[in-house]
């Protein structure tokens, strides 16, 4: 396990070292560099010199970089002036909320996704299969923003049940005490991971009642109900960890896109904002700090998987 | 992918003769015997989905690139016969420009599908050279290869198409690179796993013996024997970037006015939901599901009828 973990986690630092090299490629890519990405498209050439010997810009580029991940190690991840605030305060009001919408959606989606895969899983090539796999197919291939537009339609024009805007405020507490406007939101994104979880956890449950030990299991002569949630029901569990890390980047586009259709106030909205804003010093402080949210989300899934199934750390 | 794994294992069984899915047939390398084509392409057209799926994507063509011959409309310049309800020569309405709905769906998915064809092809091919070379090398190479794909597999794509969307300003070839620059890592993985299994193979050894390069080794052995996995993935690779460019479109960082787009159209038509103008939200998000939909159908169909064919061997 030990080897495992040092093996895995050196993985990450090396792939944390790769999205910092991104981050500073990214911003070196800006026309005219940082220095007019701050000052603005009028700068005097006087005035980037200026700039850029004030904040070492002028220094070889390599320092540059280490300075700039050492500034990263710190937590400093930059100013935006746009804002007139630090990235840091701006995350620090932003991410709370944006995380509460995305893992109640990872909750809710996985709740309904884990049954309906097995469920399909155990009544495959069935009237109930096709129709579950039809849906999960049709919302699969659906832009989630013209899911979310759709569901505005139905419930907040139509029906007048739910307000068409995600709730509004600065802090968490107007986020949670305001369910009846999180509802749209929540259902858009519970929809949108849905259609991939289920398809997984299908064929998961498939391939977990082929083993052997549920053939021995009938054999025995046990009931359908112990042989499916004793036998069958862990093993095809084991992979939604896995799953889980691995649909942390889509997860996290498709809260931005959400996030922008219901005018919620989080981080996604914050950044399809800063790039209508040319906000450039936000925009990379956020891809920062969602890269290394994923990576370790990543680590702890690999971690988790290795701790239900020793299978995998010794492989 | 274990099935498709599988796939190769029962290919090369063949006493090491090596038949690739869909042959080049040249210099007797990899090629397929037609017997095996014909049943690969036999399971897929029994598949009704697979027909629905092809039908759709021919349908989708001819009304984007066909239907503005017949259906002449005005789609640069604006007038004031604005959001109008259909009826009255215009099929689907006119938006808020007081554009012609249903020709601007045609010239709009002309954008989607050319996006959507070119990022699948460049985007593939930058994938399967270098998951083909970083599996066929093997060692530091490889390890160094694949910590560049994971590190940017961490960030998600939209975002970085969002930074590079902001920052230059996009035309319809921009749009293309830059989609395709985030587009191949899942085909790189894939083919990499795939040449990581081929390489080890009696006949790419055999190939080395008789003192072919690694240059044919990639391009004539291993890339056409992880065919299956590379066609499957390239027609998912199209309904994807149709998908990341309507997002993007959405968001307003697509192509700028009076270029068209699905995206755009529906981003122009949110403005106006609760006005009831149904006919700036339905049709070009129905255009844009049926699109996807199709190449996720027809991806599906390949993929099951390679498995078939080894179930019927």
């Amino acid at each position: 396990m030990i080897a495992f973990l040092v093996k895995r986690v050196g993985q990450s630092v090396i792939v944390l070292i790769g999205v910092s090299i991104i981050a500073f490629i990214l911003e070196h890519l800006l026309p005219g560099g940082p220095a007019k990405a701050i000052l603005g498209g009028r700068a005097s050439p006087f005035q980037i010199a200026a700039f850029n010997h004030a904040n070492g810009l002028d220094k070889p580029i390599w320092e540059q970089y280490f300075v700039y991940t050492g500034n990263l190690l710190h937590g400093n991840l930059g100013r935006s002036y746009k804002l007139n605030q630090t990235v840091n305060s701006v995350l620090a009001t932003d991410l709370p909320k944006s995380i509460i919408l995305v893992g109640s959606a990872l909750i809710l989606s996985l709740i309904i996704a884990i049954p309906v895969g097995i469920f399909q899983a155990v009544r495959r090539n069935g009237i109930y299969d096709y129709a579950a796999t039809s849906v999960s197919f049709l919302l699969y291939s659906m832009p989630s923003f013209w899911l979310g537009i759709i569901l505005i339609l139905a419930f907040a024009v139509n029906l007048h049940i739910f307000p068409s805007e995600a709730p509004q405020g600065q802090t968490i507490g107007a986020i949670i005490t305001n369910p009846r406007a999180m509802f749209l939101p929540v259902i858009t994104l519970t929809l949108v991971s849905y259609a991939s979880f289920t398809r997984y956890m299908r064929s998961s449950a498939i391939e977990a009642l082929a083993q052997d030990w549920i053939r021995t299991a009938k054999a025995k002569g046990l009931s359908q109900r112990v042989i499916l949630f004793k036998h069958m029901l862990r093993n095809a569990l084991i992979p939604i960890a896995t799953l889980v890390g691995l649909s942390l980047p889509s997860l996290i586009t498709a809260g931005v896109v959400t996030e922008s259709v219901f005018n919620f106030p989080g981080t996604g909205f914050r950044f399809i904002n800063a790039a209508n804003t040319e906000d450039y010093p936000l925009l990379l402080g956020i891809i920062i700090v969602i890269g290394v949210m994923t990576v370790v989300g990543n680590l702890l899934a690999d971690i988790t998987y290795a701790v239900l199934d020793p299978r995998v750390r010794y492989r | 992918m274990s099935k498709i794994d599988d796939l190769d294992e029962g290919l090369s069984g063949e006493g090491g003769d090596n038949n690739g899915i869909i042959g080049s047939n040249s210099g007797g390398e990899a090629h397929a015997s037609g017997s095996q084509l014909k049943l690969i392409v036999q399971t897929f057209l029994e598949n009704k989905l697979a027909i629905v799926g092809i039908a759709l994507v021919i349908i989708a063509v001819l009304f984007c690139f066909v239907g503005p011959l017949f259906y002449h409309t005005n789609q640069v310049t604006t007038s004031y016969n604005i959001t109008q309800a259909p009826g009255h020569g215009h099929p689907l309405g006119t938006d808020q420009n007081g554009y012609d709905v249903l020709g601007r769906l045609m010239v709009g998915g002309q954008s989607s599908l050319e996006i959507g064809f070119s990022v699948a092809i460049i985007a593939t091919i930058i994938g399967v050279l270098y998951g083909a070379i970083a599996g066929f090398i093997g060692g530091v190479v490889d390890t160094i290869m694949m910590r560049v794909v994971d590190t940017l597999l961490s960030i998600p794509t939209l975002l970085l198409l969002i930074f590079l969307a902001a920052v230059f300003r996009p035309t319809l070839t921009l749009l293309i690179i830059v989609i395709s620059a985030v587009s191949w890592l899942s085909p790189a993985r894939l083919v990499r796993g795939e040449a990581l299994t081929l390489r080890v193979r009696d006949y790419v050894k055999a190939v080395r013996v008789m003192g072919g390069g690694s240059r044919r080794i990639i391009l004539r052995h291993i890339v056409p024997n992880a065919i299956g996995t590379i066609v499957v993935n390239a027609t998912f690779q199209i309904a994807d970037a149709i998908l990341v460019m309507a997002t993007l479109s959405y968001l307003g960082l697509g192509l700028p006015p009076p270029a068209a787009n699905w995206g755009s159209m529906l981003s122009d038509g949110v403005n106006y939901v609760y006005d009831g103008y149904w006919w700036l939200i339905y049709p070009a998000g129905i255009a844009i599901i049926l699109t996807v939909v199709a190449f996720n159908l027809i991806g599906d169909a390949i993929r099951d009828s390679l498995e078939v064919r080894l179930q019927k061997r």
